[in-house]
């Protein structure tokens, strides 16, 4: 078991490491741009299957605590100072707004049965998307607006440096929370959530815990996300947002948390290139087309995502060698 | 001496029915009961109304003298009415082992932590392995819970409960659906449990020997109603007993 559990963290550590190196050996602005973002909608999918892998929530409204984080970051830039200092409190801001308003709708919202929470939080998520549109003093409404970055960021790769810390220590965070003993339970929720009730757990407490977990990080990917576009719009908060989120989470794995990264990569850089061969044919500027026939391919023949196809096949073959085993004796016997 | 458990006057009404209609029972501690009664006869209702699952219409139920009636399941759990299924209700895509260590995990009040790794807590395992041992499920406790046969899942709902490590446990009809050879081993657990002399037991039950061999009081459902409680002597003595169950009272009823 531990030898497992410390291979895994080598080829995690080796991972983290060359990607570190990356920008130090290649001077390409496209790729280290795609990477930041993937890291970003790598944060945001993590804390999605939180909800939806974990602790079995279905929520349609995840995109309004990204577009919290978003706006909090660009609106203190903006009317503060472009400093380092005002973006760690933007950040800060962000994740304590999204905690609160994510405490307060789950602890209203997270009673319902599911499908009725998942309309809900549609509808809440609508609610701040609107507020967002309205309230244009605040956040020009549609247009959105631009704002400067910190000067740190100007080095493009300082940003992807950070962000990729930010990835790894909310990797390890989630890793650890999900395999806590309150992480269990989470999961016991996923897997029967009356029986849970029945062993004396009071559901309700880790939904709300579990939401308040998943509405921070994804305010932390927000703020990640504003900066790395010096740009904020209502885009921030619509259903695309969430959606992105649940497809990363289902093609890359629901219920674990590197899933959701394969998933980010496998995503972005689809959109990338699909998008790019637009210049080939036409066609391709529909590319969110081949998105949809993925999408229903991915959960007709591989339900589990690419990473729990992996494990499911490693687990069959792991399963398998007992049964050798056991007939290894007699052969044994025989050669005596 | 305050009983342990005591209904009064405990009804509940579904639409027209009534499902169980104004029992009262008292249940004194480390006492074994069981109830019998035909299917319909609102056993199972009168198990949910105890543990909470279910609100009564009307009366209330009565943990060591404190009313229930604001608590919910989770709470009745907590303070010490623990209950088996008898529809089996485990984690099926959990291991066997997790699965009991949940409910350990619960018991020592192990809720909130998040800092810790859960395999950190030994503890919690070496009882969870115990547990199983108990119930004759060592071998299988790396297994998902949904690889068991029916039996076994029978065994690991017992497990689970005996985890709660609760003052009273209520097994909801633990051999249902169980093949004839596997009834033993669980008979032996339950004789186990009642051995150790320090758990309250509500029994529900199909098999009369079982019951005979076990219970020091037995209570009979009937429409819902309460229509006997005595040693098990008295029970099948009881001639409204023996015609409800010989079909006198069915006729009549349906008459």
């Amino acid at each position: 078991m531990k030898n497992k559990f410390q291979v895994n963290n080598a080829i995690l550590l080796v991972l983290v490491a060359a990607l570190a190196v990356f920008p130090f050996v290649s001077d390409s602005r496209t790729w280290t741009i795609l990477l930041t973002q993937i890291f970003i909608f790598s944060i945001l999918a993590m804390s999605y299957d939180l909800l939806l892998g974990y602790t079995g929530i279905v929520s349609f409204g995840h995109a309004m605590f990204f577009g919290m984080g978003a706006y909090a970051t660009a609106i203190m830039l903006n009317r503060l100072e472009p400093t380092l200092s005002v973006f760690f409190l933007s950040i800060a801001v962000g994740m304590v707004i999204a905690g609160v308003i994510s405490f307060l709708i789950g602890l209203l919202t997270l009673r319902l049965k599911s499908h009725f929470f998942a309309m809900l939080t549609l509808a809440v998520s609508g609610l701040f998307l609107v507020l967002a549109e309205k309230w244009r003093t605040l956040t020009h409404g549609n247009d959105g607006f631009t704002f400067r970055a910190p000067e740190f960021f100007k080095d493009r790769m300082m940003f992807y440096l950070l962000v990729l810390a930010c990835l790894v220590l909310v990797y390890f965070f989630l890793r650890r929370f999900v395999h806590s003993p309150l992480g269990r339970v989470l999961i016991a929720v996923r897997e029967n959530e009356q029986r849970t009730k029945s062993l004396g757990f009071q559901t309700l407490h880790y939904k709300v815990i579990a939401s308040v977990v998943a509405g921070v990080v994804a305010s932390l990917a927000g703020s990640l996300y504003a900066i790395s576009l010096r740009f904020v719009n209502t885009s921030v908060l619509t259903m695309d947002i969430t959606l992105d989120a649940l497809l990363m989470t289902i093609i890359g794995g629901v219920g674990t948390l590197i899933g959701p990264i394969i998933g980010a990569g496998v995503i972005e850089l689809a959109q990338h290139y699909l998008s790019g061969l637009a210049k080939e044919h036409p066609i391709f500027e529909r590319w969110i087309i081949f998105f949809g026939i993925i999408y229903i391919l991915a959960v007709i023949f591989f339900p589990k995502g690419i990473l729990g196809t992996i494990q499911y096949a490693f687990w069959k073959q792991k399963n398998k060698i007992p049964k050798v085993d056991v007939a290894a004796p007699s052969r044994k016997e025989l050669t005596k | 001496m305050e009983p342990i458990l005591r209904t009064e006057n405990l009804t509940i009404k579904f639409g027209g029915q009534t499902a169980v209609d104004h029992v009262d029972f008292v249940m004194p501690e480390k006492h074994f009961k069981s109830i019998i009664g035909p299917n319909g006869a609102g056993k199972t209702t009168f198990f949910n109304l105890i543990s909470g699952e279910l609100k009564p219409t009307e009366g209330d139920v009565f943990f060591r003298g404190e009313s229930m009636a604001n608590y919910s399941s989770v709470i009745r759990t907590r303070k010490g009415l623990g209950r088996s299924f008898q529809i089996t209700n485990v984690f099926p895509n959990l291991t066997v082992i997790e699965n009991v260590r949940l409910a350990v995990q619960s018991k020592e009040q192990i809720r909130y932590r998040l800092f810790r790794h859960f395999t950190a807590y030994k503890d919690l395992h070496i009882q969870a392995e115990r547990l199983l041992e108990i119930v004759l499920l060592s071998g299988k406790a790396n297994a998902f819970a949904n690889q068991l046969s029916h039996g076994e899942k029978r065994k690991l709902e017992i497990a689970m409960l005996l985890a709660l490590d609760t003052e009273v446990l209520l097994l909801d009809e633990p051999t249902a659906g169980m093949s004839l050879e596997e009834v033993p081993a669980i008979l032996d657990v339950i004789k186990q449990i009642k051995q150790t002399g320090n758990k309250t037991i509500l029994l529900i039950e199909h098999k009369m020997d079982m019951i005979m061999d076990l219970s020091d009081s037995i209570m009979v459902l009937f429409n819902g109603r309460l229509l006997a409680d005595g040693t098990p002597t008295e029970i099948m003595d009881n001639e409204t007993v023996q015609s409800a169950y010989l079909g006198g009272l069915y006729d009549e009823h349906l008459a």
